[in-house]
């Protein structure tokens, strides 16, 4: 039996049954996908999530025999109109320098099935066998709505199966199904469907079918209509939005602390514990400022990362994405852009490389150029580590309106900055760049639904770790050779001075020292000392870095224990200077939020757009930017006696 | 008398219509027809976004979001009861 299972899918022995998963965008594919497989790929309730196909086993519990899932982004047809759509069919067509898959299960949104079930008479064209899932089968109860799937298996003369993807509902008879793909069959009733040649053609076929399976649309989700009627007014809805943000500004500060202390104060013992218990030697420093101090410094902002996935998950979850992208959609328009483009934006705001790989659902070339180009802008969650240490140490905390300060509300205002430089830079690339041809802009708005709990808490543990592994790898390489840099040529230590003496005797005559006195001239006019230009070069491998060597350059200054921002801010380094003024402190936030410091980034630019042309442009135009942005600022600041 | 939709969300007539079809016949006409806004098929204007554009119409049981440009090249007409 198992072997006639085998040879019915056509797949040679010894290789796997790969099955795709291919439905409409927002359909629930990725879901399903990770029920069956038991991954936690990312999914969302706004259409354009996957971009790029993945693949995955299914679980071991629903076969013994090796079958393989594709999820592929998700598609209104065949026709393929953006780079996401591109790779479904090409994945399916067997252009993907892979065999086509042996199978495929169509993933329906049973809400809204007439506008779906076209897309099954387009699988049909393709000759493989097929299955159908219906998804959010609950909802459609819920609305009101019906469809009988048995008629709707009977007409189309394949597997029809309903399924609650997120609840878990009909994952094992699916499971099973797709185990025992072998049975399916190529169906008589699709292979009429699949003459159609016009949309026209394909929906009269649909609302037939339909018609049988004694079909009736569901009503408008009533939460959906009610929150809507509250979330996209023309004055409640902004003023919801800003203060929401304002908000979550404020917790970055006043929630986010004491953990962030507790976890500053854990590195710093132990920093402090290792150099009491092991003898004193290079080694023991290089571990204990190198790698706790330095990378530790970094670690602390876990708090931050936490909340800020957080909440980007649960908007993300609840179908407010798509709400944002319909109310700023008529400002993009303005820039010359579309609210997909606001889409791939937003996903920049946790990190430029995702985000860039979302513009593959904008169809137009020009568009999805200038978002590529301007999405770096948006304000990243590696910047928020050097944000927060830099406004903590040189923003009061005065209070200005109720819950917020002056150091909410910088952040809120460096975040708007981001923003506005990426809007107006898009306005301008826009003029510049040869046009397309137009393409209808349609957005999908699903309906509010809750997310699960335990769904954010998962991606944001995923998120976590991620930051983790970052701060253990890229972060500490970097941390190790500083520490190298700052601490060499070793001298012979003056008896005559203290040991803090000596220390910064060595730092300043180190290799690092060197450079950052090299391009002091660079940065001069903001007033930035040798130990800032060393981090500025150092956060060229990743930002959080900056954090992280000033921490390193830093450590022996902090006598009173009043942690790296105090001694910024602080009195200074016996010659009665601040380590840093508090211009040179403004001229630096914003030098990061415009200046381009990740090498991820633009090597994911590099990728999506095959030319080498627009990651060094992208360099040296925000890197620019920075400084020209950072100049003004230090200029203003200083005019206004800040 | 056929109307466009454009036309619809301008007069806030949130009354259910019928498409009657779609100006032009390049890619944009196409992929309307595609996603559903097809001779036929049964829509209803919903809201406007704060701004005045674009607006949010029912079709088929979801919620979509069109620009002007789009919606004005859909034709619709009262629904023969």
């Amino acid at each position: 039996m198992t072997e006639l299972v085998r040879l019915g899918t056509g797949a040679p022995s010894g290789r796997p049954t790969r099955i795709a998963i291919l439905g409409a965008p927002n359909s629930g594919k990725t879901t399903l996908f990770n029920a069956l497989t038991g991954h936690r790929a990312k999914a969302g309730n706004y259409p354009g999530v996957t971009v790029d196909r993945r693949e995955g086993d299914l679980r071991a519990r629903f076969t013994e025999l090796s079958v393989r899932l594709i999820d592929l982004p998700g598609v209104y047809s065949l026709e393929p109109q953006s780079e996401d759509e591109a790779v479904a069919v090409r994945v399916l067509r067997g252009e993907f320098g892979e065999p086509p898959p042996d199978g495929v299960v169509v993933v329906l949104d049973a809400t809204t099935i007439e506008r779906a079930l076209p897309l099954v008479a387009e699988a049909a064209e393709l000759g493989l066998p097929l299955c159908i899932a219906l998804t959010m089968i609950d909802e459609l109860k819920a609305r009101h709505g019906e469809i009988d799937l048995e008629v709707l298996g009977a007409e189309l003369g394949v597997p029809v199966l309903g399924v609650v993807g997120n609840r878990g509902l009909g994952i094992d008879d699916l499971g099973a199904l797709v185990a025992e793909s072998g049975h399916w069959t190529r169906s008589e009733a699709l292979r009429e469907a699949a003459q159609a040649d016009t949309p026209e053609q394909r929906f009269e076929w649909t609302y037939g079918v339909l018609g049988r399976c004694r079909r009736k649309i569901p009503r408008a989700d009533h939460w959906s209509r009610r929150l809507d009627r509250f979330l996209l007014h023309p004055v409640l809805g902004p003023a919801v939005f800003l203060t929401f943000v304002a908000l979550f500004f404020q917790a970055i500060f006043t929630w986010a602390t004491p953990a962030m202390d507790l976890l500053s104060g854990m590195m710093d013992g132990l920093a402090d514990w290792l150099l009491t218990v092991v003898p004193d030697s290079l080694p023991t420093r290089l571990l204990a400022d190198g790698v706790i101090r330095g990378v530790g410094a970094v670690i602390v902002f876990l708090p931050q990362i936490v909340l800020l996935f957080t909440v980007i998950l649960f908007l993300e979850g609840c179908g407010y994405m798509a709400r944002a992208a319909f109310v700023v959609d008529r400002v993009m328009g303005w820039v010359g852009l579309e609210g997909r483009c606001f889409l791939a934006l937003l996903s920049s705001y946790a990190c430029a490389v995702p985000g860039i790989m979302a513009t593959r659902t904008i169809p137009s070339e020009r568009d999805r150029l200038t978002t590529i180009l301007v999405a770096p802008f948006a304000t990243c969650s590696a910047r928020l580590p050097v944000y927060t240490l830099l406004i903590a140490a040189f923003i009061p905390a005065d209070p200005v309106f109720g819950p917020f300060t002056w150091q909410g509300l910088t952040l809120g205002g460096l975040y708007l900055l981001g923003t506005a430089a990426a809007l107006v830079s898009a306005a301008v690339l826009q003029r510049g760049l040869r046009r397309g041809a137009s393409l209808p802009f349609y957005l999908e708005l699903p309906p509010f639904r809750l997310p699960r709990p335990s769904d954010i808490l998962l991606g944001v543990w995923d998120r976590a770790k991620m930051f983790l592994r970052r701060a253990g790898t890229i972060i500490l390489c970097v941390s190790i050779v500083l520490w190298f840099l700052l601490n060499l040529p070793r001298r012979a230590a003056d008896p005559e001075l203290s040991a803090a003496a000596n220390q910064q005797a060595i730092l300043e005559g180190s290799y690092a020292a060197s450079v950052g006195r090299f391009i002091e001239p660079v940065f001069a006019p903001m007033d930035f000392n040798w130990r800032i230009n060393v981090g500025l070069v150092a956060s060229q491998a990743a930002r959080e870095v900056m954090v992280a060597t000033l921490a390193q350059i830093y450590a022996h200054e902090d006598e009173e224990g009043e942690g790296l921002g105090g001694v910024l801010a602080g009195v200074g380094d016996g010659s009665g200077e601040p380590l840093l003024s508090r211009p040179s402190a403004l001229a630096l936030l914003v030098y990061f939020a415009f200046a381009m410091q990740c090498m991820s980034t633009l090597a994911v630019i590099r990728r999506e757009t095959g030319k080498w042309r627009w990651p060094a442009f992208t360099f040296v135009y925000m890197t620019g930017l920075g400084w020209l942005g950072a100049w003004v600022t230090f200029l203003a600041a200083t005019a206004a006696g800040a | 008398m056929d109307r466009t939709l454009a036309e619809l969300a301008d007069s806030g007539d949130d009354r259910l219509v019928e498409i009657a079809g779609v100006t032009g016949d390049g890619q944009v006409s196409w992929r309307l027809r595609e996603i559903g806004f097809c001779r036929g098929a049964a829509v209803r204007f919903v809201r406007r976004a704060p701004l005045g554009d674009p607006a949010m119409y029912e079709l088929h049981g979801a919620t979509l979001s069109l620009r002007r440009s789009e919606a004005s090249r859909i034709r619709v007409r009262s629904r023969a009861s």
